[in-house]
């Protein structure tokens, strides 16, 4: 079990840790929405760093490889004037037989401020927000196959950005949602700022048990599924973390759940086609689609820093006014 | 000036008579006009509109330079701060509505100088009333009030103009 929610929030109710999006509350997220919005439009002026985090250091640790996650984070850090220390774990103390609380107290003691971690094993961000400092913020950038918050709120402030709202909205989650971290953290996401619909389609072996409990529809044909759908998101097919064959072959995928340009035009005119990538060309959605009018993928990668431009300050500042 | 005399355009005659010196004084040449949000800009328009500077209005939102950051954390809605092309080596005439503690200008300042290094910087506010609490003062005033502690006075606006004073408990 993971640990207690109520973990990410300190004794005023704001956000002190971000681990995951289930149990927060939607006045919360709409102000990271909000804070996010200030900082996409300072993104836009010449000079895009700020000093609000001057002093601070921040460590990533990444104890599972993402160019891309790592690379915004150290970007957004870095425009808020952060100092970032990005930790190489396959090279470093944990491969040597370190264990992760003693990586975390070394990390401590070197007086950092906020660990932003990636980890395969669902809950380490939880394990570390119970076990550091209390000075110190964490944020989960991807546990297992739990949650990845700050992808999940970055695709909200895409779609927020495009379709202003989200009431009366119809989402359609596409593809490997069984093992899938942002998947799960974006139907949280969606529930609890208020979209009409979040359906969910795949085949029936990458589908998680009882997945209706998380408030989707679930639909397993393509066709049927993205009728009325206003916003598609696309998932990786994430080949590395199955154990065993669940597809007959990528072709047969991308014959019965890729999104090629004629499975387009059954979702409504104006709906906007996400992927949180890497995109798997020709596997889970076509080129032309991805690099079409509809795609806001590109969109999706400047979002994130202002995304986490927005957590990070909004936790780090948490921390300071408790000290 | 007592708190019944306060009538925006004296108060903007004054600003402007001020400035119009301190131009002379200091030689100015082709200024930048920069107002900080927000009343800072509703002023800084009408001063933009008055010395007939063609360059657009530069608008500054000092909220992510603050210094109160860890006790008031980020304003949510922050507005972004447009600035003329270039800061390098211009004059400029910084406007502000209200001058109190001088953290908003020492914010602003720390601000414009990401962008380059102005020639010179004259501040300019419509009230400097008393609270001072860092070596910065402005150069250009409407008018000068000491208030009773625990009031406030704030600009309210755009049109009509008006000077809103606040007791706070």
């Amino acid at each position: 079990m993971l640990a207690n929610k109520n973990l990410q929030l300190n004794s005023l109710g704001k956000l002190q840790h971000f681990l995951s999006i289930e149990g927060l509350q939607k006045s919360l997220l709409t102000e990271i929405l909000d804070t996010a919005e200030s900082f996409a439009d300072m993104s836009e002026q010449q000079v895009k760093k700020f000093p609000l985090l001057r002093g601070k250091t921040i460590v990533n640790l990444f104890f599972e490889n993402s160019t891309r996650t790592r690379a915004t984070f150290e970007l957004a850090a870095t425009r808020l004037s952060a100092d970032i220390l990005s930790m190489n774990i396959a090279t470093s103390a944990t491969s040597k037989g370190e264990s992760l609380l003693d990586t975390i107290r070394n990390l401590e003691a070197m007086q950092v401020d906020m660990f932003v971690v990636r980890h395969s094993l669902s809950g380490a961000a939880h394990f570390i927000a119970e076990n550091a400092a209390p000075r110190i913020s964490v944020i989960n950038a991807g546990d297992g196959q739990h949650e990845h918050p700050t992808q999940a709120m970055l695709d909200m402030f895409t779609i927020r950005r495009v379709k202003q709202s989200f009431s009366g909205l119809r989402i359609a989650i596409v593809g490997d949602i069984l093992h899938s971290r942002v998947a799960r953290s974006q139907i949280h996401a969606l529930n609890i700022l208020g979209a009409e619909e979040v359906r969910v389609i795949a085949p029936k072996t990458l589908l998680p048990a009882q997945v209706e409990s998380l408030g989707v529809s679930v639909y397993h044909d393509l066709t049927v599924g993205l009728k009325n759908v206003d916003v598609i998101i696309m998932l990786r097919l994430q080949k590395e973390r199955m154990n065993s064959a669940l597809l007959p072959s990528e072709s047969e995928y991308f014959k019965c759940f890729g999104l090629s340009d004629d499975k387009l035009k059954i979702a409504n005119k104006d709906a906007m086609v996400m992927h949180p990538g890497p995109i798997n060309r020709g596997v889970e959605i076509s080129s032309s689609v991805a690099d079409g009018p509809q795609s806001v993928i590109l969109q999706q990668v400047t979002n994130g820093i202002a995304v986490r431009m927005a957590v990070m300050s909004m936790a780090m500042q948490c921390n300071m006014r408790t000290e | 000036m007592t708190i019944e005399h306060i009538k925006i355009p004296l108060l903007l005659n004054q600003l402007e008579e001020s400035i119009t010196q301190a131009m002379e004084q200091r030689q100015v040449i082709d200024p930048i006009v920069i107002g900080i949000h927000t009343g800072g800009v509703w002023i800084a328009e009408k001063i933009h509109k008055w010395l007939k500077v063609k360059e657009p209005l530069g608008l500054l939102d000092i909220s992510f330079y603050r210094d109160d950051f860890s006790q008031i954390g980020v304003h949510p809605k922050v507005k972004q701060s447009k600035l003329p092309l270039t800061v390098e080596g211009r004059d400029i005439i910084l406007i502000d509505d209200v001058f109190y503690t001088g953290r908003t200008i020492r914010a602003a300042l720390n601000e414009i100088f990401d962008y380059g290094r102005p020639r010179q910087v004259i501040l300019g506010v419509l009230i400097e009333r008393d609270g001072r609490q860092v070596p910065i003062r402005p150069d250009c005033i409407g008018a000068k009030m000491n208030l009773a502690a625990g009031q406030r006075v704030k600009l309210t606006g755009p049109e009509p103009l008006d000077i809103d004073f606040q007791s706070v408990a």
